[in-house]
């Protein structure tokens, strides 16, 4: 896979206001799907505004195609859509015309027949004569979907999509994204919703206070942190905990009443049945069982917490990750 | 490579909006400018002898057109760049690969396109009231289109820095207009006591409103070269200010 964002060593510092971005490097790889999380004023829509023109980095490189965004930046944004994090639209502007407009902007040639393509795919064919300021807010965002795609870019950006719309919403936007990584097009997402990005990205990646504290595969960081933690709490209390059941990695608490046994939801075969089935054999009675998963908002909430926040019993499990990104 | 599409699709963009209103978009200046002519050309002019020869009410023929010009030029350039940075779509022209040429050609370009339009409008009307002449009407239309160029990119530099909407009314308001009635629309720098012709040549729009005069009359305040130097010199100021704000990104970029 060729890199076709790399961003080295970016910087971003307001002037009288905070660092925004502090010596942030990632590469993302032409077809993926990556999620920015990372709560309000991390850094996310600074690194993105940096990426498309918006914003102008304080220092620090970033090239896309292996254009470089300050030198050869024509080229550099040709490549680029940008879906913004707040509804802009010209209000009196009819949807087609819009999007026409935006196709134009980018120096491309008129193509109706693909911009029909594009707003049929959106579900917005039937309202493309409509003014812009006629439409639910779900059209209206996917209007902006509609205009960052109109000049075929390879990479789109999506600042916050589904920000504030109801369930539906989300669920049929997350279908759009998945339509355009079968096109083969590299996105990008900043969101507040792990649920998100647990469900479209390719790769997950952790911004706050400016720094990039976490870029790994989703597989990777759910297989990392999203086991479960099975409790069995027995009936009667255990003299020692039987060698069979040691054998196949089960753990004693203090009490001597409850066995943990922690496995992978993703396995074919989590074990459980079997180790019901032995505990059965050797005569002990389970009183209760309970699971715990930790899931990626753990690991989030580990990663971005402040140091006053973290509470006794926090998951440090996802320390390691840390010190492997910022190694 | 400059992005001639771009160009394209703000000049339209820009050209449907006035379109879309285009009613009220030519009433109102054609309107006020029909009033100019009843009031000054019809009902005072008639009590005004000529000047310099010229009967008063097609003398102020081209100071109409100019005033028209000049305020159409900056408000159209000023608003049409202020809206996007009010609605916020502002972001579509920064993301895109279009850079100050493009941007400003586009939006310049139709600001002037408008203007001239309307003053072209104005010109057919005088033609009821009083019968103009022009002398020189290719240097007419040279003056035309180069005044209206200048000021719509003063216009569009307004509309750069304009933070709110009384910020975007009061250079037009407090500065074009005062300019325009004391650059001679109504009367020659000559009918002026010596001491308040010399301040009066130091009002730039005297100079357009003379080059322009000249075109129609063959008659001018100051040397038709100067007005063409002082209506050059402000196109390469505003370009040079206008390619600093994009290039610094001065109230565009963060």
């Amino acid at each position: 896979m060729n890199a076709i964002i790399d961003v080295d060593r970016l910087s971003k510092q307001y002037v009288n206001g905070p660092k925004a971005l502090d010596d942030v490097s990632l590469q993302i790889d032409e077809g993926e799907i990556v999620a920015l999380l990372g709560p309000n004023g991390a850094g996310k829509t600074t690194l993105i505004s940096i990426i498309c023109g918006l914003v102008v980095p304080s220092g620090g490189t970033v090239r896309v195609g292996g254009h470089d965004i300050r030198t050869d930046w024509r080229a550099a944004r040709k490549l680029i859509g940008l879906v913004p994090q707040e509804i802009t639209l010209e209000p009196f502007e009819t949807v087609l015309n819009s999007v026409r407009f935006t196709r134009g902007l980018y120096g491309a040639p008129p193509d109706d027949a693909y911009l029909e393509q594009v707003l049929r795919s959106l579900a917005l064919w039937d309202k493309k004569d409509a003014a812009t300021r006629e439409l639910s807010g779900g059209m209206k965002r996917r209007v902006l979907i509609a205009k960052a795609l109109s000049h075929q870019p390879k990479i789109l950006f999506l600042d916050e999509p589904t920000a504030g719309v109801d369930v539906a919403l989300r669920r049929e936007m997350w279908q759009v994204v998945e339509q355009l990584r079968r096109d083969g097009v590299t996105i990008i997402l900043t969101t507040h919703y792990l649920e998100e990005a647990e469900e479209m990205a390719d790769r997950i990646g952790v911004i706050n206070h400016g720094k990039l504290l976490l870029m790994q595969p989703k597989d990777e960081l759910m297989g990392e942190f999203g086991k479960k933690h099975l409790t069995v709490e027995l009936q009667e209390p255990l003299d020692a905990l039987p060698a069979s059941l040691a054998e196949r990695g089960l753990t004693l608490s203090d009490d001597r009443r409850r066995l943990g046994y922690d496995y992978d939801t993703r396995s074919e075969r989590t074990g459980i049945a079997r180790l019901l089935a032995d505990l059965a054999g050797l005569g002990l009675q389970v009183r209760d069982v309970s699971t715990k998963q930790s899931s990626l908002e753990e690991v989030f909430m580990s990663l971005v917490a402040e140091p006053d926040d973290e509470g006794p019993d926090r998951d440090d499990a996802a320390r390691p990750a840390l010190k492997e990104a910022t190694a | 490579m400059i992005n001639t599409g771009a160009i394209r699709a703000i000049y339209g963009h820009e050209m449907s909006r006035f379109f879309r209103t285009v009613w009220q978009s030519i009433a109102s200046p054609v309107l006020s400018t029909v009033l100019y002519f009843v009031v000054f050309g019809a009902a005072i002019g008639g009590r005004i002898q000529s000047v310099e020869g010229i009967p008063y009410g097609a003398f102020i023929v081209p100071g109409l057109m100019m005033l028209t010009v000049l305020q159409q030029s900056v408000s159209n350039a000023s608003f049409g760049i202020y809206f996007p940075k009010f609605s916020g779509t502002i972001y579509e022209y920064l993301v895109a690969p279009a850079g100050w040429i493009e941007v400003s050609v586009g939006f310049v370009g139709a600001a002037a396109s408008k203007a001239i339009l309307i003053s072209m409008l104005i010109l057919l009307t005088s033609f009821f009231f009083v019968g103009a002449q022009i002398a020189h009407p290719v240097w007419m239309l040279a003056f035309l289109f180069l005044t209206s160029f200048a000021f719509s990119l003063l216009g569009f530099i307004i509309g750069l820095w304009a933070k709110n909407f009384e910020q975007l009314q009061i250079v037009p308001m407090m500065v074009i207009t005062p300019l325009v009635f004391l650059g001679g629309a109504f009367y020659s720098a000559s009918m002026l006591p010596p001491v308040w012709e010399t301040v009066a040549k130091l009002n730039p729009v005297l100079y357009l409103i003379s080059g322009f005069r000249w075109s129609f009359f063959d008659m001018a305040d100051v040397p038709v070269g100067l007005s063409l130097f002082a209506v050059g010199l402000m196109i390469l100021v505003c370009m040079g200010i206008i390619r600093w704000i994009f290039l610094t990104g001065w109230r565009l970029r963060d």
